[in-house]
């Protein structure tokens, strides 16, 4: 999996392409999120696939940025969308 | 019937969703069905490899078969290690808020949603877990 990182004035956006399942959610879990970060974006334009040890990830990352509004996820393909309605993630997470 | 072998170790992953997008080859299932198979195996495989064996490690045979009417794959799953009907698991709660969500425990919900029929049973010391998904194609 790809992880292109972009930093602009306490906003990440972490961009993922490939696929996040328990091989690779390692990498994303050795992603840095400094307190400085006011707000998290991962942009899922690139990912094909999801499966439990990667929404695992998600919502840990989730979990750390709740004080300060949560995790944003942007361009949610249909595959992986399938995973978040039928998990319930479509609730907890900011989608855009 | 087509049978692969592997250590239970997680590594061993990217082989068997290889073989089985092998065996999906000539179906030309959709991108969903497709999908949800991968989760159906990665789920259970890597759930063997984390916890029914301990250091020593152990193996694991999964078996694909294929049914008519309608067009069916039947995933079998069986290892020797401890005794472990995943089916037997509570399901998580999906609706609470996010600060209670556990983290953990939404691998075999996952398989449960994705496959049509689950069926597990222990025998000869063997554990078989089997999942069983129609074909869309």
């Amino acid at each position: 999996m790809n992880i292109k990182r972009t930093e602009n004035d306490g906003e990440l956006t972490l961009l993922l392409e490939g696929r996040l399942d328990t091989l690779t959610a390692p990498q994303l879990e050795d992603e840095i999120i400094s307190d400085s970060v006011n707000k998290l974006t991962l942009d899922l334009a690139g990912l094909e696939y999801i499966s439990s040890a990667g929404l695992r990830v998600v919502l840990s990352l989730h979990k750390k940025m709740l004080s300060k509004g949560g995790l944003t996820v942007a361009n949610v393909g249909e595959a992986v969308l399938d995973v978040f309605n039928a998990t319930g993630f479509t609730d907890i997470l900011n989608i855009i | 019937m087509e049978k692969l072998t592997l250590d239970a170790k997680k590594e061993n992953l990217k082989s068997l969703i290889d073989y089985l997008n092998k065996i999906l080859e000539p179906y030309n299932v959709t991108p969903k069905t497709q999908i949800q198979l991968e989760l159906v195996a990665e789920e259970i495989f890597v759930n063997i490899c984390s916890y029914a064996y301990s250091d020593n490690g152990g193996k694991v045979s999964i078996s694909f078969e294929i049914f008519e009417n309608p067009l069916s794959l039947k995933i079998t799953f069986e290892d020797k290690g401890k005794p472990y009907n995943p089916l037997e698991r509570k399901d998580p709660d999906i609706n609470l808020e996010a600060d209670k969500r556990q983290i953990g425990g939404l691998g075999v919900f996952i398989v449960k949603q994705a496959a049509d029929e689950c069926e597990y049973k222990y025998q000869n010391e063997t554990n078989i877990f089997s999942v069983k998904k129609a074909l869309d194609f």
